[in-house]
Parts: structure tokens; C-alpha cells; sequence
């Protein structure tokens, strides 16, 4: 091939991926490592790049202890109930004590955060969600980011972790290539902050054709944090966790801000209230340590997301569907109703599109709410991603070597959806991670745990063969077809993907099966993955743009195997409304009230599974109100 | 809603091309103007839309859902820090216009560079502070929250 190898040698801290985790990142390392250099890779333009490209409405994510309203400890309690106990506690506490530093630093860099007129507080949409006008939210946060870095590579899209062959398990950097140039990029570097992302499209969509990149997560949210870091043989935690989205149906507008702040609710096709009536065989299934109605109500506890779509699923079942949101009564104030155009043209212009389309208008009709597919991420109600060492002064010895947000491999630190065990990060909270990731990295260079790092020839030119072979692959197979899509030595990545897709959704539990699936079928999915695997050695490409297509599909696939392989493990079904194992269907804390953990060997492709104990915070402050009730017999 | 671009108004500049995530914003060889080349791996996100200096680009709702004859129109002004929205209803009754900020500061001015930022005393770097740390956590003298700090204690088991 005729592209070029382009070497950036003696980098300190390579971000590979910058979206609010790799900005962070980048933007933090500089205040540490004054003489550092900073490099950051990204395969689309950091100005609009991850899940915040499009901008967003609200910060999900913000204590507000400066106006008195929440401690770091509230935050994980919240955190720990929403995802029925399984957080990385020292992990949540440890982002949650620094993220509203973050926050104020954006207000003053020029991002429009709402106040409260009365209270001159920031303006809540509920206890953790502040309200922003947040269009631009990424570009401010980019540029601080590009002040901190010392080169940017934009449009390169990293496929592989280096690793040092010096010394076993130690990153030396990432490789990748030029999505425009097609050059060949080698990045040599001390340490890599992988801020890549998580994984939209692989579950089939319920969008078909044109509309299959209207997906709740950003379509090009390939699952790179975790191919990367799989590939590598960093542990995993938590991949099990995938999230199922109540939204807006089709256009899959957030509800956020319609449940919190303008108050509108959601009610059957008969117009009744549905949710409650699932709760008492729901609370058979998990525990009423993890459904107490009466306590959520009388107390900020929320009823956990999961077991919210449990309810929507169930309803929908019985043929009560469709469920609607109630907006007739909220949009009938125009200042509520523009908030809730506001909503959706910040952060999700589709959804708004769709009611122009179908002359949906929420003051006189009340929109259609469902499930979405399957998404696999680390920020949002869900804490998929790396196993990572937490900070040294909060974290168990189980949970901490010697660096903060270090993966496994010495030297390769997360952030945002990388690392697992954090949901509810959201935006300014994977920032946060990055940040401290950041300076864990420095301090890790400073201790001389980077000396002596050697990558050879042979992997760097290993890499470049497997980088363009899906590209020879066309090349060879393509002239013996007259011409089209059909060819009997290879398939095009977007074929791979809609097979991915519906082994994922048959087998693992998509909404075509009604996020059901057992030991049986996850045993077949496995065997029908390998041989997709096997496949996928054949993706051909016919050019460079369909070379990224080919790599985010072979990240895609390392997530889903390991999405199979952390499912069949939990013998449970921890977060019904999520997935549901037919042949578990209860939570069983006397058995899974662990952390999942996995490693696949980067030699032999073998999976090992582990669990890991899973600590909790506790302490004098809890919350009051729910103190009472826990001594009234209620948990 | 994938985007399409206005033959007529299109110069092929290739601002979309520049700033599409998704990098499906492409300059056709023959016209030398942008199009879409993989409308099922378009988010909407009207990056493309915004970033067009000359209102080229707009979205139709996408083919399997949204039926034609609606309008999303947007205009970004990074000087005046705002962005301004127009929404048509596809039966003409609902025309709306809509304006929100995107900044509250002149445009890049008040982003640090923290190069020139005075380096972190040793003990600095021994805690567990970030840049800006404490005082930004609050905006306040306290100090950053521990689990001592804040009477807790982290322990194996369930405890509920």
C-alpha cells in the first residue's frame, strides 16, 4: 500500500479519543506536566466530537455543595440504588467529591449555565441536573483542550493499544490511521488516557433502513474504549450492565428535563397510571432492598431505572401500549412549552424534527414514549468499562495499585466511558476523570514507571499490515465478481454489522426478544460470535472510509464478546427492565452481590472470568428521611 | 433525518467535511460539492448544518419515520453567541422561532492556558487535588472531601 507510516515518538500523555473524558484529560495533564507532551488522537474533529458533539441541555452530573445541596456520599448512594448496588463506590465518590470544580471552571470559560432567579442558585432540573444552554459545549471544552495539547491529530482513528516489548502488560502507545490521508499514524508514547467511547449499533435498532443512525447513543460511538482496551488484555468489569433507554419514540428525544422540571408523567393508552401495579411482583423478583415504593416516595431515593422500563415493557405486553408522556397540561405554559422545544434542539434536533414531521404537537397531543435497544457505556445509568485502581485514599486494597484510573496494563488510564463501575458520570464527570486520570499519569511518569520502553519494528509494521488488510482483502477478492455487494470471500463492514446486530438482538438479549436470554442461548450467540469473529478477518474495505467503518465494526465485535461472556457469568437478572436471564430471574445477592471481571487473553483470545468484592460507603449521614423509615421496617 | 445538500449553494468548501463526527460529509469528485454519503450512519446532530457558511445543508426526517414537508432551520453566530432555530410543521400550523445562547463570554477568550499557569508546590501534587483545587470544589476555604472528613467508612458486604 502506498500510504505512509507517520511517527510522533517521546509523547508523555497520549488521549486517544477526545471527547469530555479524553478533553479532560488533555486539558488537565498540562497544569501537571509543564514540560510534558501532550498529544491528542481523535477520528473525527475534537470541536464535535463524542457523545456532546451535538451539544447538551443539562449537566447530569453537579453536587452544588457551594449552595449546600449535596455531598459527594449522596451522590453514590444515588448512584448505588439506580444501579441495583453495583458501583464502584470509591470510584463514584472519588468523581463526585471534584466534578463540581469542573462545572464552575465551564460557567467562567463561557458556557451558559441557568440560575435560579429567586435563589441565584444554578437552576435544577432535579437534585443532580442543572440546566444549561448547551449547544456549544463541546467546542469551549475542546478549546481549552487544544490550549493544553501539544499536537492534535484530528480524523485519526486509533485501532490498537502499543505495548511495550520490553517489559509484559506495559502500554507504549496506540496506532492508527489518517481517515482522509490514509496515512499510516505510530504514536510512542509513556503512558495513553483512552477516552475513546462506548457502543451505539450493536444491538439491532429499532430503526430500520435511512433511519438506522437515529440511535440514542451517537452512531459513532463504536465501543473503541472497550475494543482498545480488550484487545490489550485490560480486565473489564461490569459489562453485563447494558442500559435500555425510555425515550421518545423514534426520535429518541431525552426525558430528563419533561419529567423533572416541567413535570409531565407518562400514562397507558387508557390513560392510566401503570407503573405501580408492577411493583409488587417486581419487588418477588429483586428485594425490597432494591424496590421500596413507599420509601422512594417519601424520600429522594429514586425507583431504579431498570425496573422504571420493567414496568414500561410489561405494560406494552399486556396490550395496554402505547405509553405516552403527558405534556398537554405542562405545554399549555408557553415557558414551559419552549423549554421543552429548547430541550430537544440542544441536545437531540431529531427528535424535534420528527414532531415537525408528524405534526406532533405536545400541547395538544401527548407523545408516544418506548424502550430502546440495548446500548453498552460507562457514563450514563450503566457502568460498563475498564477495571480500574481508584484513588489512594479512599479505595480498599482490592481496588487500588498505585494509580488513579489505571487500568491493568501499567501505563493505559481511562476516562468516561473507559472506565467501569462509574455510572452516572454523564458529561462533566467523565471530564472529571479525566482529569484525574491525567494527573495519575503524570505522577506515574515522575515515579520512573515509564523508563525503558521499547517497541519494535516487528509490532509496528504488524500492525500496519492488520490495520490495511481489510483493504487488500477488496483488492484481491473484488475482480473475481462482476460487479456489487455479493462476494463469496468477504463481506463489507456494513453487512457485518447488521449480522452483529442480530445475533446481539436474538441471542444477548434485544428488544426483538424482549431483552430476554438464559445460559442456552448465550451458549449458541458465543459459538455464532467466534465464527463472525472469523469473518470479520475477511471484512473487506474499498476505502478509506470504509476502512474506519471496518475497525469500529472489529471494536464493536470485542465489545459484544464481551458483553456475551459477562452475561452468561451473572447467573442473575440484577437489573430486570435491562435484560433478563429466563433461567435466573431473581437478583440473588447471596451469590452475585460481586462486580463482574474478565480478561481476555490478547494471545489466545480466551476468556477468564472473576468476581470482585463490592464495597459500599456507609456512614452517619444518611439520609434522614429514609433513616426513619429504615427504623419504621422499611429498608 | 439525514442531512442533503442545496446544489445552488454549495461552493464545495468542505467546512461539513471538516467538522462531521460521523465522517459521512464527503465532496463529490465530478460536482466538487458536498453530500452525504451514508445517510444510516447520520446522527442529525446538525454539526454539518451549523458549520455551512452558506445555509447549504438541511435535514430531511429520515425516510422509515418521518413523513416530507417539515423544515429545521439554524443559524450560529459565534459572535454574537447565539443560536437561532426555526421549526415548520409539516400541516403549516406551527411555525416557531426559537433563540438561545451558546456562550456568555467573547468567543475562546476566557479559556486558560495552563502553561502559564505557576507550577503545583510538591504537596500539591502528594494530594488528591486537581488544578484550581480546593477553592473551585466550593468556591469556598473548605477542603476537599474525604471519607474522613465526611464520617464514612467503605466496607464489604450488603448493607441496605
Amino acid at each position: 500500500m502506498g500510504y505512509k507510516t507517520i511517527i510522533e515518538d517521546d509523547i508523555d500523555i497520549l488521549v486517544a479519543g477526545a471527547g469530555l473524558g479524553g478533553t479532560g484529560a488533555a486539558f488537565e495533564a498540562r497544569y501537571w506536566g509543564k514540560d510534558k507532551k501532550i498529544v491528542i488522537a481523535e477520528k473525527a474533529n475534537i470541536d464535535r466530537s463524542g457523545a456532546v458533539a451535538q451539544g447538551l441541555y443539562a449537566i447530569n452530573c453537579y453536587m452544588g455543595t457551594r449552595f449546600g445541596e449535596n455531598n459527594p456520599e449522596d451522590h453514590v448512594r444515588y448512584a448505588r440504588i439506580d444501579l441495583m448496588g453495583m458501583v464502584r463506590e470509591d470510584l463514584a465518590f472519588d468523581m463526585a467529591r471534584h466534578v463540581d470544580s469542573a462545572v464552575h471552571q465551564f460557567e467562567e470559560w463561557g458556557l451558559p449555565i441557568m440560575r435560579n432567579s429567586k435563589t441565584g442558585a444554578y437552576l435544577r432540573e432535579g437534585r443532580w441536573q442543572i440546566m444549561i444552554h448547551g449547544e456549544s459545549y463541546k467546542p469551549i471544552v475542546a478549546e481549552a483542550a487544544k490550549n493544553s495539547a501539544d499536537k492534535v491529530f484530528n480524523r485519526v482513528c486509533v485501532t490498537h493499544l502499543l505495548m511495550d516489548d520490553a517489559k509484559e502488560n506495559r502500554v507504549a502507545g496506540a496506532v492508527g490511521f489518517n481517515v482522509r490521508t490514509g496515512n499510516y499514524h505510530v504514536f510512542k508514547s509513556k503512558t495513553v488516557v483512552c477516552g475513546a467511547g462506548g457502543a451505539s449499533n450493536i444491538f439491532k435498532p429499532r430503526s430500520v433502513g435511512e433511519g438506522a443512525g437515529r440511535v440514542w447513543y451517537a452512531p459513532w460511538s463504536s465501543g473503541s474504549a472497550y475494543g482498545l482496551m480488550i484487545e490489550a488484555g485490560a480486565k473489564m468489569t461490569q459489562m453485563e450492565n447494558r442500559i435500555v433507554l425510555a425515550r421518545f419514540k423514534d426520535g429518541y428525544g431525552p426525558v430528563g428535563a419533561y419529567f423533572l422540571h416541567l413535570k409531565t408523567y407518562t400514562q397507558n393508552c387508557n390513560g392510566e397510571e401503570y407503573e405501580s401495579k408492577w411493583f409488587p411482583a417486581l419487588q418477588e423478583m429483586v428485594g425490597k432492598e432494591y424496590l421500596d415504593p413507599e420509601a422512594s416516595h417519601a424520600t429522594h431515593r429514586p425507583i431504579p431505572t431498570c425496573l422504571r422500563n420493567h414496568a414500561i415493557i410489561n405494560e406494552v405486553n399486556a396490550g395496554r401500549g402505547p405509553i405516552h408522556m403527558v405534556t398537554m397540561e405542562a405545554f399549555q405554559d408557553p415557558h414551559l412549552e419552549e423549554i421543552g422545544w429548547h430541550n430537544f434542539l440542544g441536545m437531540t434536533v431529531g427528535q424535534a424534527v420528527l414532531w415537525a414531521a408528524t405534526d406532533v404537537d405536545p400541547k395538544y397531543e401527548n407523545p408516544e414514549l418506548t424502550t430502546s435497544e440495548p446500548y453498552v457505556m460507562g457514563s450514563h445509568a450503566t457502568g460498563c468499562g475498564a477495571w480500574c485502581s481508584g484513588p489512594e485514599d479512599v479505595s480498599p486494597d482490592e481496588y487500588f495499585w498505585g494509580y488513579n484510573r489505571m487500568t491493568t496494563i501499567e501505563g493505559l488510564f481511562g476516562a468516561g466511558d473507559a472506565v467501569g463501575g462509574t455510572p452516572h458520570a454523564f458529561s462533566s464527570g467523565s471530564f472529571t476523570e479525566g482529569r484525574l486520570a491525567a494527573k495519575a499519569a503524570c505522577k506515574y511518569i515522575d515515579d520512573g514507571k515509564a523508563e525503558g520502553i521499547r517497541v519494535s519494528d516487528a509490532q509496528i509494521s504488524r500492525r500496519k499490515e492488520e490495520i490495511y488488510k481489510p483493504m487488500e482483502t477488496y483488492t484481491v477478492g473484488r475482480n473475481e465478481i462482476v460487479a456489487g455487494s455479493v462476494n463469496p470471500n468477504y463481506i463489507n463492514p456494513r453487512q457485518g454489522l447488521d449480522r452483529l446486530q442480530k445475533l446481539m438482538d436474538e441471542y444477548c438479549g434485544g428488544f426483538g426478544v424482549n431483552y430476554m436470554t438464559n445460559d442456552k442461548l448465550l451458549s449458541i450467540g458465543l459459538k455464532k460470535m467466534a465464527i463472525l469473529g472469523e469473518d470479520l478477518d475477511k471484512v473487506a474495505a474499498e476505502d478509506i472510509h470504509e476502512l474506519l467503518r471496518a475497525w469500529e465494526l472489529k471494536h464493536r465485535f470485542l465489545t459484544s464478546e464481551s458483553v456475551f461472556q459477562h452475561t452468561m457469568f451473572r447467573k442473575e437478572t440484577r437489573w430486570p427492565g435491562y435484560y433478563y436471564r429466563g433461567d435466573a430471574m431473581k437478583v440473588d445477592d447471596e451469590n452475585w452481590h460481586v462486580l463482574t471481571v474478565s480478561r481476555r487473553d490478547p494471545k489466545t483470545g480466551e476468556y477468564t472470568m472473576e468476581k470482585a468484592p463490592l464495597y459500599h460507603l456507609v456512614g452517619d449521614i444518611e439520609d434522614k428521611d429514609l433513616a426513619k423509615l429504615k427504623a419504621e421496617g422499611h429498608h | 433525518m439525514p442531512t442533503f445538500v442545496y446544489m445552488t449553494r454549495c461552493d464545495g468548501c468542505g467546512q461539513c467535511v471538516d467538522i462531521c463526527p460521523s465522517d459521512i460529509m464527503h465532496i463529490d469528485k465530478t460536482l466538487r460539492r458536498a453530500y452525504n454519503i451514508e445517510p444510516n450512519m447520520c446522527w442529525e446532530c446538525y454539526s454539518c448544518v451549523k458549520a455551512c457558511p452558506h445555509h447549504a445543508i438541511d435535514v430531511r426526517g429520515y425516510a422509515d419515520f418521518a413523513p416530507l414537508g417539515h423544515s429545521v432551520r439554524v443559524h450560529r453566530d459565534e459572535e454574537k453567541g447565539t443560536i437561532a432555530w426555526r421549526i415548520k410543521f409539516r400541516n403549516g400550523k406551527k411555525d416557531m422561532e426559537l433563540l438561545a445562547p451558546i456562550t456568555t463570554k467573547p468567543w475562546g477568550e476566557c479559556i486558560p492556558h495552563l502553561a502559564n499557569e505557576s507550577a503545583p508546590a510538591d504537596s500539591m501534587r502528594n494530594s488528591e487535588l486537581l488544578f484550581n483545587e480546593p477553592k473551585y470544589v466550593a468556591m469556598n476555604d473548605s477542603a476537599l472531601p474525604t471519607l474522613e472528613s465526611n464520617g464514612l467508612e467503605i466496607k464489604e458486604g450488603v448493607y441496605y
